[in-house]
C-alpha cells in the first residue's frame, strides 16, 4: 500500500499515572472514510487531540503526507489542510452563523467579502443556508454540530477529523446528517471520524479502528469489526460474546 | 464606506463645538472626555474585541507621557517628534508585555493581574528613577508656540485630541472589517476553535495589544503636552487604567463608538457629581464604581447594546403592527 495520508506511529499519551493512549499505530488512506470507535474512555478524543496538535504525545510520532507533524501547533496543521471539529461544540457564540463559517474561510482568503461569500457556499453544502444570519448561540444541538462541520469545511481541508458529529442527534437529524458527511467525502476529502452511532459507522466508513483502554484492539472493514468477539467484549464486558453466540444473536 | 460615514458625521459635529462656544469650561471638559475616549478605544481593541482584559493600560499611557516629556526636557527633542516617539515607545512596551504574557499562555484574570503588575512596577520605577524626575515629577517648560506643540488657546488642543480620537475610530472600524479583526473576535469567543481553524492566536493577540498600546500611549503623549506636568502617580497610576476600561464597558465594549459614548457619559456624571456634592475627593470614583456595577449587572453590552436592543424592539413592534390605513 502507498504511504497513507496520515500515519500514527506508536503514539502514547500519559496524564500523570493514567496512560490514556498506549502505543497506538494506525494509517489513514487518502479519499476514504476511516472510523475510530471504542467504548467511553478508550482514548479516542485524546488521540484526536494529538493528531490535531492540541496535545503533544508523550512518545511516538505522527506523519502527514510522510512528513513528521508531531507537536506542530493546530493553526499550522489547519494551514496544511488538517481540520477538526470538537466533540463538545465550540461555536463563536456571539457571532452569526455566517460570521462563524467565515472565520474558517479566511484561512485562504484575506478579504472579508471573499470569506463571507465562500462561507455562504459552505453553508449550502451542510444545510445551514437558511440560518446564516442567526446568532450561533440560538442554534439547536443539531445546528451546532452542522456549524462545527461547516467551519472546518470552510478551511478547505484535505483531511477532516470529525469528533462525534452525530452524537446527540435524534433519528431524523441523524438521517439528514449522514448524507451530508457522505457528500463531503465524495468531494475528495479524507475523513477520520470518532463515532458511537454504529449504524452510521456501518453505512459510512470503509475502514474501522477499534480503540479500547488506550490501545488498538483490532481494525478492518465495519462488518468484520462488529463481528469480532474482542470488540463485543470491549463494549459489553468479558464473556459477552460467548453469551450472545449462545443466545444466537452474534454476527450481525 | 457607510461605516466610515458615521464616524465622519460624529467627528464633524464635535469639531464644530468650538465654533459654537468659546467657553474654556466646556472645551476643557470635552478635551478630558475625548482623552478618556482615546485611551478607552485603545483598551477596547484589546479588551472589547479581543476579550483580553487589561488592568494596566497605564503602562502604555505613562510610557507615552514620559517619553514625550523626557525627550523634550532632557534631550531638547522637538515636541511633535517626541509625541511620535512616545506613541512608538508605548507600542513597544505593549509588544513586550504582550509577548511575555501571551507566549506563556496567560488568560482571563491572570492576564489582567499581570498587566496590572507591569503598570505598578513601571509606576514604582518612575517614582524613584532620576530620569523621570522621581518623586518631583517632570515639568515641561512653558513655550506657547505651535512648533513646541503648545497653544495659547484650548481650541487647537481640542482639535488635536479630536483628530486622534477620529484616527482611533477609523483604525478600529477598519480592523473590524478585516481578517485580523474577524480573527480577534473569534479568539475572544473561543480560542481553541480559532486555533483549529488556522488562527495563530498568539500573534493576533500580540498585534492587537501593540496597536492598543499605541493608541493608549497617544493619550499619554497628549496628556503631557496639555497639562505640561506628569509624575509617576499620574502617568502610571491606576486611575488611567480604570478610566481606560470604564469608558468602553459603559459605552459598549467591542463596538466602535462604545468608548466615545462611555467617556462622555462617565465624564458628564463625574462633573455632575462635582456640581452637586462639591469637590469631595474620591466621590466621582464612587459614582464610577456604581455606574460600572449597574452596567455590568443590567446592560452587559453597554449603552451601545441598549440602543441596539431598543432599535430592534422598535423594528419588531413596527413589523407587528403595520400602519393602519386612516379613513
Amino acid at each position: 500500500m502507498a504511504e497513507p495520508l496520515l500515519r500514527v506511529d506508536g503514539v502514547s499519551k500519559r496524564f500523570g499515572g493514567l496512560l490514556a493512549v498506549d502505543n497506538v499505530s494506525l494509517g489513514v488512506q487518502a479519499g476514504r472514510i476511516t472510523a475510530l470507535i471504542g467504548p467511553n474512555g478508550a482514548g479516542k478524543t485524546t488521540l484526536f487531540a494529538m493528531i490535531s496538535g492540541f496535545l503533544t504525545p508523550s512518545s511516538g510520532r505522527i506523519y502527514h503526507r510522510g512528513e513528521d507533524i508531531t507537536g506542530v501547533p493546530p493553526y499550522r496543521l489547519a494551514r496544511r489542510g488538517i481540520a477538526r471539529t470538537f466533540q463538545i461544540v465550540r461555536p463563536f457564540a456571539g457571532l452569526t452563523v455566517h460570521e462563524n463559517i467565515a472565520i474558517g474561510a479566511h484561512l485562504s482568503r484575506r478579504s472579508r467579502e471573499a470569506a463571507l461569500d465562500a462561507a455562504a457556499q459552505v453553508a449550502h453544502l451542510v444545510g445551514l443556508a437558511e440560518l446564516l444570519d442567526k446568532p450561533a448561540a440560538s442554534l439547536t444541538v443539531a445546528g451546532r454540530k452542522r456549524l462545527e462541520l461547516a467551519r472546518a469545511l470552510a478551511t478547505e481541508p484535505k483531511l477532516l477529523l470529525l469528533d462525534e458529529v452525530l452524537a446527540g442527534l435524534n433519528p431524523t437529524e441523524l438521517a439528514a446528517m449522514v448524507p451530508t458527511i457522505r457528500a463531503i467525502a465524495e468531494r475528495g476529502i479524507t475523513i477520520v471520524m470518532i463515532e458511537h452511532v454504529m449504524q452510521a459507522v456501518m453505512s459510512l466508513a470503509q475502514h474501522v479502528y477499534v480503540l479500547a483502554e488506550g490501545h488498538i484492539l483490532t481494525d478492518g472493514s465495519p462488518q468484520a469489526v462488529v463481528g469480532d468477539a474482542r470488540v463485543i467484549e470491549a463494549y459489553l464486558g468479558r464473556g459477552a460474546a460467548a453469551r450472545l453466540a449462545a443466545a444466537g444473536v452474534a454476527h450481525v | 464606506m457607510r461605516a466610515l460615514a458615521s464616524i465622519a458625521v460624529v467627528v464633524a459635529l464635535l469639531a464644530a463645538v468650538p465654533l459654537v462656544t468659546a467657553s474654556n469650561v466646556v472645551l476643557n471638559f470635552l478635551v478630558v472626555a475625548l482623552l478618556t475616549a482615546l485611551v478607552g478605544q485603545g483598551w477596547n481593541l484589546l479588551g472589547g474585541y479581543g476579550g483580553q482584559y487589561s488592568f494596566g493600560h497605564a503602562a502604555f499611557f505613562g510610557t507615552g507621557a514620559y517619553a514625550t516629556a523626557i525627550l523634550q526636557v532632557r534631550y531638547g527633542v522637538n515636541a511633535w517628534l517626541g509625541f511620535a516617539v512616545g506613541i512608538a515607545a508605548g507600542a513597544a512596551v505593549g509588544a513586550i508585555i504582550g509577548a511575555l504574557s501571551f507566549r506563556s499562555g496567560l488568560k482571563g484574570s491572570y492576564f489582567a493581574l499581570v498587566t496590572l503588575a507591569f503598570a505598578e512596577v513601571l509606576r514604582i520605577i518612575a517614582s524613584v528613577a532620576p530620569i523621570t524626575g522621581a518623586g518631583v515629577g517632570t515639568l515641561i517648560k512653558l513655550d506657547l508656540r505651535p512648533e513646541a506643540l503648545q497653544f495659547q488657546s484650548r481650541v487647537p488642543f481640542y482639535w488635536i485630541i479630536l483628530g486622534l480620537v477620529a484616527v482611533s475610530l477609523v483604525i478600529v472600524r477598519m480592523i473590524e472589517d478585516s481578517r485580523f479583526g474577524a480573527y480577534l473576535v473569534a479568539l475572544r469567543e473561543n480560542e481553541d476553535s480559532a486555533k483549529a481553524l488556522g488562527v495563530n492566536t498568539t500573534l493576533i493577540k500580540l498585534g492587537a495589544m501593540t496597536v492598543s498600546a499605541a493608541i493608549a500611549a497617544a493619550g499619554g503623549c497628549f496628556y503631557a503636552q496639555y497639562f505640561l506636568f506628569i509624575d509617576a502617580g499620574i502617568a502610571y497610576g491606576p486611575w488611567i487604567s480604570i478610566e481606560a476600561l470604564l469608558a468602553p464597558i459603559v459605552g459598549g465594549a467591542g463596538t466602535v463608538f462604545g468608548p466615545l459614548l462611555g467617556a462622555l457619559v462617565v465624564k458628564t456624571l463625574g462633573e455632575a457629581t462635582k456640581l452637586v456634592a462639591g469637590d469631595a475627593p474620591g466621590l466621582d470614583l464612587v459614582i464610577y464604581g456604581c455606574v460600572l456595577i449597574l452596567i455590568v449587572a443590567f446592560a452587559p453590552s453597554g449603552i451601545a447594546g441598549l440602543l441596539l436592543k431598543a432599535r430592534q424592539r422598535f423594528a419588531a413592534l413596527k413589523s407587528l403592527r403595520p400602519e393602519q390605513p386612516h379613513g
